[in-house]
């Protein structure tokens, strides 16, 4: 054994590998990246591993395999389980033989998501086991007995870590190798795996029959805790239960129960920890589930005991719980003493906003940049900017002020062609990144091609996954078995799928891309523009942009582009070295030429 | 030992790396170690935080308010944001070279870092140093993390020693780097004595 000191997603990576993981698939989304990557930098002779497309790619590729015996985690964040929700849902009914163990990663606050939604309610939704990991150590222990359990009950299982959990770090005693599971192959049963209505049936009451037997083996669950013995009980969940002992550290005697299996629900285990008590607050993330599960099983049992949580008020209903704010309702619970207070702050002066912004040098600004350069010389055409998911969301941000709207992965290009048919006359514009094309854009583009509609297609290639911290993908020639791969055309997808004016220019020619949205913009049915140039994070900068004497402090390079490499110091516009790519953009945009690369004066 | 480490700059200064080697000095001398980092969709140019907490007692992944023995601050707003993590007899460590958001430069509203450090001296024992200055012989600020770390022992705020750190600046900085690390690291423990 040797000791690691690792994330919350490098402890379930590790995890999946000590239980013999034999097939890894899944997609990039923050809090759940860093799974994948993990299990790359460790040796795993023996498993596949990959990005997948998109996240129904990658449960799909994780079922089959399962029905083949081998043991398989599919990885993704909270939103990517909606992609994947059309298998998943039709997964549950069929089952597997090796264990599958699906990690959809929770994000509340949400700190780099769209949605709150809650994966503890998708399982309920799917009738499949989720598992609700408090801590790296946890999380590392926890995985491993999702997967037996899911061979166990010939199902997959959800395991549902949120961010707070995916990213702490903390030290875990592993195996100094991993040993991929043998499993038997696939035996052919139609019967068994080919979805009809009849076996859909016959499945359902199985699931219905077999789902109180679960919560009843749950009950027995060792991560399932009961502690303490007061009439106050205390139940959570998550890495809220990490904040309850926080303070709860000091009062041991009070009753807490930590449910690690919020579904199906350990009734037994429940009654247990409710016996002699008059009131029960609920500490979790999210939805009220815990507190709901509890309503029901105090209404069924008829006991005299009253539920306080999110329904009541006690605990806020969005955004992330904390310590110090379990801490609060806690002492206000409990009627135990509040935690001392730092220093008084109440005079804090206000502090600079940093809202995360696009980097010095990206060259999604220059994309952005040129399209509304175009736009504003065509003022007579009314234009909508549908954006997308990624770095390039921060196209919206000031000065740029490019994306009207974003939904979800792929959703702009779609929009566009909403935005089409309510105004005919307009241009539309869809952003979308080379990894969210191949996620989910190709399908919207045959939608515009098949009905008619007219819009112009921006393609931001920066030839990586950017946002998520910069992994493969098609376009990109690598995977993540480590082979070099032929590299799938963006610009030979749209040929073939009939798009007839399709153009690849380099942003940062801003002239030429300028002009070229021009031309797109003037001409009707689908268009599109490959904007090609390499994120600044995995491409060498290629200089530092200097300001000569010739500036005349009119700051038009500030207001027009807003590159932090831009600031003031003493009211006059200064490039800052450290972060200055020599992307060359800023040179553009001055009316007096006053910004050049290394060798100007 | 019991200590809560609050870190805390802007994306792009080197702050996960001085808490990568805070934590490992930590549990090479046999404490448990936790630590929690900002990932995502702060990246360059936004507030990041690292929370390092050293021994058993501690459950949350991040540090409850008012109970940090000590904030690394890279930057003077930062430190000031990060300052109700901060206990009330604990200690600042703060970079007094400011980095100004791009907002600001639009805005001009004058952001320069004065301000900050005035409420900071005002608030709390605090130790202010000049990046730029202290690591003008090393030819970058990106020293600084480094030399943070340095100070921050001298202070004896850390629980930690300097040989415990400079043998995990060895362990785990690029072998050509190491030497100016190094110094880099000293010129902080020197002028934690030197300003007290």
């Amino acid at each position: 054994m040797k000791k690691e000191y690792v994330m919350g997603n490098g402890a379930i990576a590790l995890g999946a590998l000590a239980a013999g993981v034999n097939v890894v698939s899944g997609y990039p989304g923050t809090p759940s990246s860093e799974i994948i990557e993990t299990i790359s930098k460790y040796p795993h002779d023996g498993l596949h591993l990959e990005w997948s497309v998109n996240e129904k790619a990658a449960m799909e590729v994780a079922a089959s395999a399962a029905y083949a015996g081998a043991r398989t985690l599919v990885t993704m964040k909270q939103v990517g389980l909606n992609v994947a929700s059309d298998p998943i849902m039709s997964l549950a009914y069929v089952g597997v033989k090796g264990g599958m163990v699906i990690v959809s990663a929770d994000d509340p606050g949400p700190i780099s998501s769209q949605t709150e939604q809650d994966t503890r309610m998708f399982a309920e939704f799917c009738r499949i086991p989720v598992f609700d990991p408090t801590s790296p150590e946890e999380a590392y222990q926890m995985i491993q007995d999702a997967f037996s359990y899911s061979e166990k009950y010939k199902t997959p299982v959800l395991f549902r870590p949120t961010t707070r959990v995916c990213h702490a770090y903390a030290s875990i005693e592993i195996a100094e190798s991993f040993v991929p599971h043998a499993f038997e192959g696939f035996i052919k049963d139609s019967g068994r795996w080919v979805i009809f209505p009849r076996l859909s049936f016959a499945n359902h009451a199985m699931i219905e029959k077999r789902n109180p037997e679960i919560g009843s083996d749950f009950s027995n669950y060792d991560r399932n805790v009961i502690t303490g013995s007061s009439k106050k009980a205390v139940f959570t969940s998550g890495v809220s239960y990490a904040y309850v002992k926080e303070y709860l550290k000091n009062y041991e005697e009070v009753r807490l129960c930590k449910i690690a299996t919020p579904y199906p629900f350990p009734e037994q285990l429940v009654l247990k920890a409710l016996e002699g008590v008059e009131e029960v607050l609920c500490i979790e993330e999210l939805s009220p589930y815990i507190e709901n599960a509890l309503l029901k099983v105090i209404g069924a049992n008829q006991l005299p005991i009253k539920v306080y949580g999110k329904l009541t008020g006690h605990v806020c209903l969005s955004g992330e719980n904390s310590a110090d704010s379990a801490a609060k309702i806690l002492s206000s619970f409990l009627g135990t003493p509040s935690r001392e207070d730092g220093i008084d702050l109440s005079d804090m002066p206000a502090l600079p906003m940093r809202p995360p912004v696009l980097c010095a040098g990206c060259p999604h600004r220059a994309s952005f940049y040129a399209v509304k350069k175009a736009m504003q010389s065509m003022p007579d055409k009314k234009s909508y900017f549908c954006g997308d998911i990624g770095c390039y969301t921060l196209g919206n941000a000031m000065p740029l002020d490019m994306v009207d709207t974003c939904l979800c992965m792929g959703a702009g290009i779609t929009m566009a062609q909403g935005f089409h048919w309510t105004d005919p006359g307009s241009v539309c514009f869809a952003f979308v990144g080379d990894s969210t094309f191949f996620a989910s854009g190709m399908t919207g583009v045959v939608n515009a091609i098949y009905n008619e509609a007219d819009m112009v297609l921006c393609v931001l290639d920066n030839s990586t996954t950017a946002m998520t911290g910069h992994q493969p993908h098609p376009g990109t020639g690598k995977n993540m078995m480590g082979n070099i791969v032929d590299k799938v055309s963006i610009v030979r997808i749209l040929e073939g799928m009939g798009v007839k004016k399709i153009e690849v220019v380099d942003p940062l020619d801003l002239e030429k891309a300028v002009n070229t949205v021009k031309e797109c913009a003037a001409l009707s049915g689908v268009k599109a523009i490959i904007f090609k140039s390499p994120c600044i994070a995995i491409s060498k900068p290629s200089g530092k942009m200097k300001i000569s004497e010739k500036c005349i402090q009119c700051k038009k390079c500030i207001r027009e582009i807003g590159c932090p490499a831009l600031i003031t110091v003493d009211g006059k516009v200064t490039i800052d070295e450290g972060l200055c790519t020599g992307c060359g953009l800023c040179s553009k945009v001055c009316p007096v030429s006053a910004i050049g690369g290394d060798c100007h004066e | 030992m019991n200590k809560d480490i609050l870190i805390c700059g802007v994306g792009g200064q080197g702050t996960v790396l001085a808490s990568k080697l805070i934590a490992a000095a930590a549990m090479n001398c046999g404490h448990a170690v936790h630590s929690a980092e900002t990932i995502g969709m702060a990246q360059r140019g936004g507030s990041v935080t690292s929370h390092v907490r050293i021994g058993s007692n501690a459950y949350s992944p991040l540090i409850p308010k008012g109970s940090a023995d000590i904030v690394l601050a890279f930057e003077p707003a930062e430190a000031v944001r990060n300052l109700p993590y901060l206990k009330k007899d604990g200690t600042i460590i703060v970079n007094s070279v400011p980095v100004k958001p791009t907002t600001e430069s639009l805005n001009d509203t004058g952001y320069d870092g004065a301000e900050m450090l005035e409420y900071l001296k005002k608030k709390c024992g605090c130790l202010i140093i000049d990046a730029e200055k202290i690591c003008e012989p090393f030819g970058s600020s990106r020293y600084f993390n480094v030399a943070i770390l340095g100070a921050a022992v001298g202070s004896g705020k850390l629980g930690l020693t300097a040989e415990a750190l400079m043998q995990e600046i060895e362990a785990r900085v690029p072998a050509k780097f190491i030497d100016t690390n190094k110094k880099a690291f000293l010129a902080g423990l020197e002028c934690s004595k030197c300003i007290k």
